[in-house]
Formats: C-alpha cells, sequence, structure tokens
C-alpha cells in the first residue's frame, strides 16, 4: 500500500512537471490559431457557368500559355526553369493539375488578381507589378477557362508527389527526395555534370531569393519540425501565422492539402508505419516481461518475507 | 644520510615528472585553442576607398554579415552621429541581422530601406528600425579605421566613440 | 605460488584462475542489502539500464553518424533516421534515454533527501553520486549539440556564451571552448571528442565509484535504522532468512529491481514510439543557421531549473548588474546539492516525515524546483519574471539558510533526548 501511495507521489509530480514544460509552456510560446477552414472567404465566388469545350481558346485568347505549359494538353514550357525564374523571379506553374489543386474560388481570383488572392498586397503595387498581369478578359472566358482546368485535372492521378511538386516544388527543395526547384536530380557521372547542375541550381535560388527577398527553405525534414497541423493551417494562410512571410497563399483544396501532407510525411517520417508496428509488439514484450519478473519476485520474497 | 639522499631523489624524480605532465598539459591546451586561419577570420579587413557613393557591401564577419553602405553624395539620410567616417566619407557599418530574430535583412535601394523577409521589419539608411517587431536599431561591429580601410573585430577610438564608450 | 589441481570443469578451471565464486560471492549472492525497502531503491539498477541503452544505441548511431557541419544534420535525420535498419530506434531510443534518464536521476536524487541517505558515513555516495549528475550533464549538452539543429546550435551558442561572464578570462574563454568565435565545425568536432568518448569513459569510471562507495557504509533504509550488517548476514546465512534485517543482492533484491524496471520500460518505450516530442524538440529537426536565431530558445527540460535562476535576476543591484548576480546564483545552484551533508546540520538519519520542519523544507523545495523548470521555459516578460525571480530568491534561501537553521534545531533537540 505504501509503495502505491509512493507511486501515486511520484506520477504526480512527474505529470505537473511534464504539464508545465510541455503543453503549458507551448500554448504559450505558440498562441492558439483557428484551424484551416479551407473555405477562402474573403474571395469573391466565380458567378458564372464555364464550358470547358471553349476553355483551351480563352486560355490561348488571354496568353497564358506565353509563360505557363500545359504538359496534359500538349502545351510546352515555352521557357526552361532557369530561364523563367530570371524573368519572372519564379518558375511559372504548369496548369495540367491546377483545375484539381487550387480551390474553384481561388483559381478565379488568382487569375484576376494575382497579388491579392495570393496576400501579397503588402509586396506588390503600382510600383512593383506582380509578374503574373492582372486579368482584364470578359467573365465567361474565365469561366470556362476554370471550368476547362477542372476537366483537364480529372483525367489525371493526383498522386501526393505531384500535388507538392505542383504546390510547393518550384520554391523548395525536398532533397531527402531528390527534388529540387529545378527538377530532380539526376545520376551523374562526371564532375563537369555535376558542376553544371549545381550552377542551375544556385541560379535558380538566386533568382528566387532575389524576388522573395529570401531563399524559403528545404522542406524535407517539415513534417518533424512544424506537425501535420501546422503545415495544414499555414499552407491555407501564411499570413496568419507568420505575418509578413514571403510565402504567398497558395490556395489549395483540402484534399490537395493533405496529398501535400501525406507527401511530406513519406520523405521526412517514412519509418513512422514502422514506428506505430513495433511499439506495440515491444510494449507487449515488456508488460511479459513485467508479469514474469512479478511472480519470480513473489516467489523468491515468499522465503524473506 | 641515506635515507635523506633517497628522499632527495625522490623528490628530484618527482619534480621531473611533475614537469614532463605540466608540457603535455600546456600542448592540450594549445591544441583546443582556435587554429591560426580561425584567428585570422576572426578580423576582417575592408577597403572602403573603392566605394562608389551609394553603393552597398555585404562581408563576412565571423560568422555574421557586415552591410557596409556609403551614403555621402547621395539622397541618403546622414546620422552624424551614428555613421562612420572615413577620409570625408560618409558609411553606414551595421552587424546585417535583423534585431528581431536575426533573419539577415535586405537592402532595397529604390525604398531605401533596409527590409526584413522573416516578418517584415524595416530599418532605415542609419540602421533604425522604423516598422515592425524590430526592437531596436542594428548593432554595431566592433571595428578600428587604418588609413580607407575597415578593420572589423577591434576596438579603435572611432568604435568606442559611436557606441559611447570612451 | 598457490596450487592448481586439475581441473574437472572448465567452471572450475576459470574458477582456480579468476576466484570466480568468490568473486561472485563479494558482489552479488553475498552482497547484503537492507530489506525494509520500497521500489525507489530499484531506481539505480533503472539508471545503469538507461545508460547501457544509451551506450549501445549510441554505439549505432555512431556507424553512421558525421560530425562536419556540413554533414552531421543528414547523417542523422536522412541516413540514420530514413535508410539505416532501425537507425530511427536507435535514434529515438538515444534520445529518450537521455531525457528519461534525467528524470530517474532525479528521483533518485530526491529519494537519498527524503530518506537522509547522505550522511553518517555516506557522504562518498553523495559526492560521487553528484559527480555523476554533473558528468551526466555535461554528456548530456555535448550530446544534444551533435545533430546539429538550430536547437542545438542555439541552445551551444547561449550555453557556451555563460563563460563569458567570468571575470577577466570571461571572453577568451568563450572563444577558447569554441574552437572559433561563434559556435562552428571545431566546436561540433571537439564536442563531438567529449561526447563519445571522454565523458563516457568518465561516467564509467565515475559508476564504479559510487558503487564502491556503498561497500562500506551500505545502502540506507526506509527508516534510517542503523543495522548491524555481518550479524544480520550472518542470521541470512544460518537459514533465519525471515528474521534476517537484511537480503542479498542477487537474487532477491535484484528479483524485485526487474519487476520494477519492467513497469519502468513499459513507460520509456511507450514514450521511445509515441510520445517522443519532448526528448526530440521539433524545432531541432530545422538545420542549424547561425544567421537565424529561432523565436524561443530553451534548454532541455531537465537544465531548465537552474536556467530560470540564471534568468531570475533580471535587474541590476548597485554595481552588480543583474547578468553577473545571474551567474553568480547560477553558479551556486550548480554546486550546492554537493554540500547538502554539511548544509544538515542534524545528525538524525530518518525518513523526511519523522523530521517535523525538515519534511516540509523537503516539499518546499521540490514544489520550488519544479515551478523553477517550468518558469525556465516560458518566456521571461512580466509577470513571469517576477515568478521566476521569487523562485530563485527561495531555491537559495531554502539551501543555503532554512536548510542549515532547521536542522540545527532538530540536533539540538536530538541531543537533548539522547
Amino acid at each position: 500500500m505504501r509503495e502505491l501511495k509512493i507511486l501515486a507521489i511520484v506520477i504526480f509530480f512527474t505529470l505537473v512537471t511534464y504539464w508545465g514544460v510541455e503543453p503549458f509552456a507551448h500554448s504559450i510560446m505558440h498562441p492558439h490559431h483557428e484551424p484551416a477552414t479551407f473555405k477562402y472567404e474573403d474571395l469573391k465566388p466565380l458567378n458564372k457557368k464555364g464550358d470547358p469545350k471553349r476553355g483551351m481558346k480563352a486560355i490561348v485568347n488571354n496568353g497564358c500559355v506565353g509563360c505557363h505549359s500545359i504538359k496534359a494538353a500538349n502545351v510546352p514550357a515555352p521557357m526552361d526553369p532557369v530561364t523563367a525564374s530570371a524573368s519572372y523571379g519564379v518558375n511559372p506553374p504548369d496548369l495540367s493539375l491546377a483545375g484539381a489543386l487550387y480551390d474553384e474560388k481561388f483559381l478565379a481570383n488568382v487569375i484576376v488578381n494575382p497579388a491579392h488572392a495570393m496576400k501579397l498586397d503588402h509586396k506588390f503595387g503600382d510600383n512593383k507589378p506582380f509578374p503574373m498581369p492582372n486579368f482584364y478578359g470578359n467573365a465567361q472566358d474565365l469561366a470556362d477557362i476554370i471550368a476547362y482546368l477542372k476537366a483537364l485535372a480529372k483525367h489525371q492521378q493526383l498522386t501526393p508527389k505531384a500535388a507538392f511538386i505542383n504546390a510547393c516544388g518550384r520554391c523548395h527543395d525536398m532533397k531527402y527526395d531528390n527534388w529540387y526547384v529545378i527538377g530532380p536530380k539526376p545520376k551523374m557521372d562526371t564532375e563537369l555534370e555535376k558542376a553544371e547542375f549545381n550552377l542551375k541550381h544556385a541560379q535558380y535560388q538566386a533568382n528566387l531569393k532575389n524576388y522573395l527577398g529570401t531563399n524559403p527553405p528545404d522542406l524535407s525534414m517539415y513534417i518533424r519540425s512544424r506537425g501535420e497541423e501546422y503545415i495544414r493551417d499555414f499552407v491555407e494562410d501564411p499570413q496568419k501565422l507568420l505575418p509578413g512571410t514571403a510565402m504567398p497563399r497558395v490556395g489549395l483544396t483540402k484534399e490537395a492539402t493533405y496529398q501535400v501532407i501525406e507527401y511530406m510525411e513519406k520523405v521526412g517520417d517514412r519509418k513512422k508505419d514502422k514506428r506505430n508496428f513495433l511499439g506495440a509488439w515491444v510494449l507487449l514484450y515488456f508488460v511479459i516481461f513485467s508479469i514474469l519478473a512479478y511472480l519470480w519476485k513473489k516467489q523468491i520474497w515468499k522465503e524473506v518475507e | 644520510m641515506a635515507k635523506s639522499r633517497r628522499d632527495f631523489l625522490g623528490m628530484v624524480f618527482g619534480g621531473f615528472a611533475a614537469a614532463g605532465g605540466l608540457a603535455a598539459l600546456y600542448a592540450m591546451k594549445r591544441t583546443w585553442d582556435p587554429l591560426p586561419s580561425v584567428m585570422a577570420a576572426g578580423f576582417t579587413t575592408v577597403d572602403l576607398s573603392p566605394m562608389k557613393p551609394g553603393e552597398f557591401r555585404t562581408v563576412t564577419w565571423r560568422g555574421k554579415p557586415i552591410f557596409i553602405l556609403r551614403k555621402d553624395k547621395t539622397d541618403l539620410k546622414i546620422c552624424k552621429d551614428q555613421d562612420v567616417q572615413i577620409n570625408g566619407e560618409d558609411f553606414l557599418v551595421r552587424i546585417g541581422l535583423c534585431t528581431h530574430l536575426g533573419c539577415i535583412p535586405a537592402w532595397q535601394p529604390d525604398r531605401k530601406i533596409f527590409k526584413c523577409a522573416c516578418h517584415g521589419g524595416e530599418f532605415d539608411a542609419c540602421g533604425t528600425n522604423i516598422f515592425g517587431p524590430p526592437p531596436r536599431p542594428f548593432d554595431i561591429p566592433p571595428f578600428k579605421i587604418e588609413g580607407t580601410k575597415l578593420v572589423i573585430g577591434e576596438e579603435g577610438p572611432e568604435y568606442k566613440k559611436l557606441v559611447g564608450k570612451a | 605460488m598457490a596450487q592448481f589441481t586439475k581441473a574437472n570443469s572448465l567452471y572450475e578451471w576459470l574458477d582456480q584462475r579468476l576466484a570466480l565464486s568468490k568473486l561472485w560471492k563479494v558482489l552479488a549472492a553475498e552482497y547484503w542489502i537492507p530489506k525494509n525497502i520500497n521500489f525507489l531503491w530499484a531506481m539505480g539498477v533503472v539508471l545503469v539500464t538507461m545508460f547501457t541503452i544509451l551506450v549501445i544505441s549510441g554505439i549505432f548511431l555512431l556507424m553512421y553518424y558525421k560530425p562536419d557541419t556540413k554533414l552531421a544534420f543528414d547523417s542523422v535525420n536522412y541516413t540514420i533516421m530514413q535508410e539505416v535498419w532501425f537507425g530511427w530506434l536507435w535514434r529515438h531510443m538515444h534520445a529518450v534515454a537521455a531525457s528519461v534518464v534525467f528524470l530517474v536521476i532525479y528521483i533518485h536524487m530526491f529519494t537519498g533527501i527524503y530518506y537522509a541517505s547522505y550522511k553518517r558515513g555516506r557522504e562518498m555516495i553523495w559526492i560521487s553520486g553528484m559527480l555523476l549528475f554533473v558528468t551526466f550533464s555535461a554528456e548530456a549538452f555535448s550530446g544534444y549539440m551533435l545533430p546539429w539543429g538550430q536547437m542545438s546550435y542555439w541552445a551551444a551558442q547561449v550555453i557556451t556564451n555563460l563563460f563569458g561572464g567570468i571575470p577577466f578570462i570571461g571572453d577568451d574563454l568563450v572563444v577558447w571552448i569554441r574552437g572559433n568565435f561563434y559556435v562552428s565545425d571545431p566546436t561540433l568536432t571537439r564536442f563531438f571528442m567529449l561526447h563519445v568518448f571522454l565523458l563516457p569513459l568518465v561516467i564509467m569510471m565515475l559508476i564504479g565509484l559510487h558503487f564502491y562507495t556503498l561497500r562500506i557504509p551500505h545502502v540506507n533504509n526506509q527508516d534510517g535504522e542503523e543495522i548491524d550488517f555481518d550479524a544480520e548476514a550472518e542470521k541470512y546465512k544460518a537459514g533465519l532468512k525471515k528474521e534476517s534485517k537484511v537480503i542479498p543482492f542477487w537474487p532477491v533484491f535484484l528479483s524485485k529491481d526487474f519487476f520494477v524496471l519492467g513497469i519502468f520500460m513499459i513507460f520509456y518505450f511507450f514514450l521511445v514510439f509515441y510520445h517522443y516530442d519532448f526528448a526530440m524538440d521539433p524545432i531541432n529537426f530545422d538545420p542549424a543557421n547561425p544567421m537565424k536565431t529561432p523565436p524561443h530558445i530553451y534548454p532541455e527540460w531537465y537544465f531548465l531549473w537552474s536556467y530560470e535562476v540564471l534568468r531570475g535576476f533580471f535587474f541590476d543591484v548597485g554595481p552588480l548588474s543583474a547578468m553577473d548576480i545571474g551567474l553568480i546564483a547560477f553558479g551556486i545552484a550548480n554546486v550546492i546539492f554537493f554540500f547538502i551533508p554539511w548544509l544538515d546540520r542534524s545528525p538524525v538519519v530518518a525518513p523526511a516525515h519523522k523530521r517535523g520542519a525538515f519534511f516540509y523544507w523537503f516539499w518546499a523545495l521540490l514544489i520550488d524546483m519544479i515551478i523553477l523548470t517550468i518558469w525556465g521555459k516560458l518566456p521571461p516578460t512580466g509577470i513571469n519574471a517576477w515568478i521566476g525571480f521569487f523562485a530563485s530568491i527561495t531555491f537559495l534561501l531554502l539551501l543555503l539558510v532554512i536548510l542549515p537553521k532547521i536542522t540545527k534545531k532538530e540536533a539540538q533537540r536530538a541531543g537533548g533526548a539522547v
């Protein structure tokens, strides 16, 4: 009985200390924020119904393919990533999967006024226009473009990796999965090839820094350093969690966000399943160990007590 | 007689052994010392004479970026008691770390400010915090003036005057 | 010259040459422990187990770890965590054990204080234990630097900076310790050496010393009773096992320890697999960046109480700056526990609940140290700074003033009673 009382006291003070230095301290250091809703309520909804069949024509007429590739529709990129980043700061995204990745409302708004939809008004304005010009075409064209992009995306499968590469991979490296902002690093045999690749990468990074003011971090371990919840809420609205950050709002749908997180977990915490599986067995082992130890102890102490 | 000689010899031997130990300790202490190349890198010497009016440079000193901005003959704000004057030329010399959380702000010549991309802090051409979370102006690195050269890492009279230590 | 007869078995052959059976008797089968103990007496064996886990997991981490500022982070977080078979397991076990071992050390220490197991011949047990605590702290600090994450870097930067407060030689000393003007490659490689060789070696020798200090005064018991170990041992050997006040280390004492160990291992491995963030700070999964300070820098939880004593004094008093006062208090906090056997002026060896005022003093100290620990992690602003200040003052008063006072009174009473 006395031993149980002592144990209760030890556990009590251990838990108080734990509560103080972990949940309590962290709740003070990181103020609570509302979880992501993915509703993008500050943006105006699309009020016209689009026709996917007219979408491609609208895309061409409005000059989108001057900068963007649509590989799924056999529209190639006009420039390689490094050249594109020299012109625009960042390589413009391929649009093949845009209809699946981005929220419909966000997509409409980002075409009309990119800086505003991405919440970058504090960085871009009349003095420093955003690299992608605002859209001044008619509303029907806009609806058609979106309808087309959505229909196009439906024909392809959105994998976690594709979601990451399209949504994040033009600014962020993911070196633990061999992804770099200019593309995957090929197997290289000569020093010259390696130097060329590194030079391209460095050039792209320099352009990116010039454009954003800082180099976005490699995201390989972000699933461990930030955790799923923070990443989800940060991606939905970076300014809310880190006011003044250079990161734009990306406008992903809930599904696409979770695809990105799944990929980050596959790269940064790829032993998670093994860990959870093995943990149960090790705990079971020590439960049996303790039972046997208890029986043995009882037998031995019978002689002395 | 024999005993005292033995004591004496024992002490000589003990002392000699201890001296060897001390010498070894000295060698160990020196091995922990910073290497000559590290010591040399602790002082960054910059020749300021080739800098043109309005030119901005970043040099590294002890792992930190040092901002140098030449401000005379431009419309940049000159603050006599915060700048470094060399041969009648006027420079801003600062440790280029945001005093909020230590990110490195970027010099934006068109807006004449240092802008921190991390949390949006801003500093003017005198290194004073003018917007956002930074709590105080940029820090001043210890420096000494040798002719037209700036030696960062040593405390010269101009530095002491600047930080009010003299 | 010893007589060697022909041996009938390998054991006998070895026994003739190494006296194995005698060694076993001395170390285990006839090493006597009081019977009147509770599970807190098992913490020693738990600590040995944790240290063994740290050494073994450390060996396998060492096979793939690269002590170089350019390679360290990836060697830990990619090679070990994602490629090496069970590398993630060794790392989780190592990191969690490093944290949990301090919980057990603190329980072990407070057990010693509660039952007054540091006096009447047991002073050297206490001192060798405190030496182990200090060396373990250095081991933990040097190990925390190795993954070269943001917390590794900035904790190292802040803690090595503390030495700058030492008069006259401070600034040079900081550079000497780091091997550079700032925490960098030479710092990492020298702390690597300390962590994987010198400090473990010292710890192993100190563990030997700690065990050895137990032999003559023997282990204390729940009531502080003075036991005639020789007489009780004779009783036990004569078959009066129930009447004897002692039990042999093997198998009686250990059989209980193994059960306690089993329960502890369930707790430990639960943390290893499912609840490790407290020991593997998420911020440390960001690579070290000397150009970017994290918003909150704090040491691991087991250093927080002394860190808070350092920060607690946040205003200047006369010619002394806040930092100097804090450093002095911090210095005192780190050595004060060595002197407990002499700060306690009473000769009484008894559990705290039989020692009147000492009982309240014990709980006051424990609660004050928990407050220091919690506030050591909170940002030191506003009311938090004041709580830290008062908790620090209380800590110093409790040990330097109140403890000698109440135990002196106790000594007078005891003197009168005898």
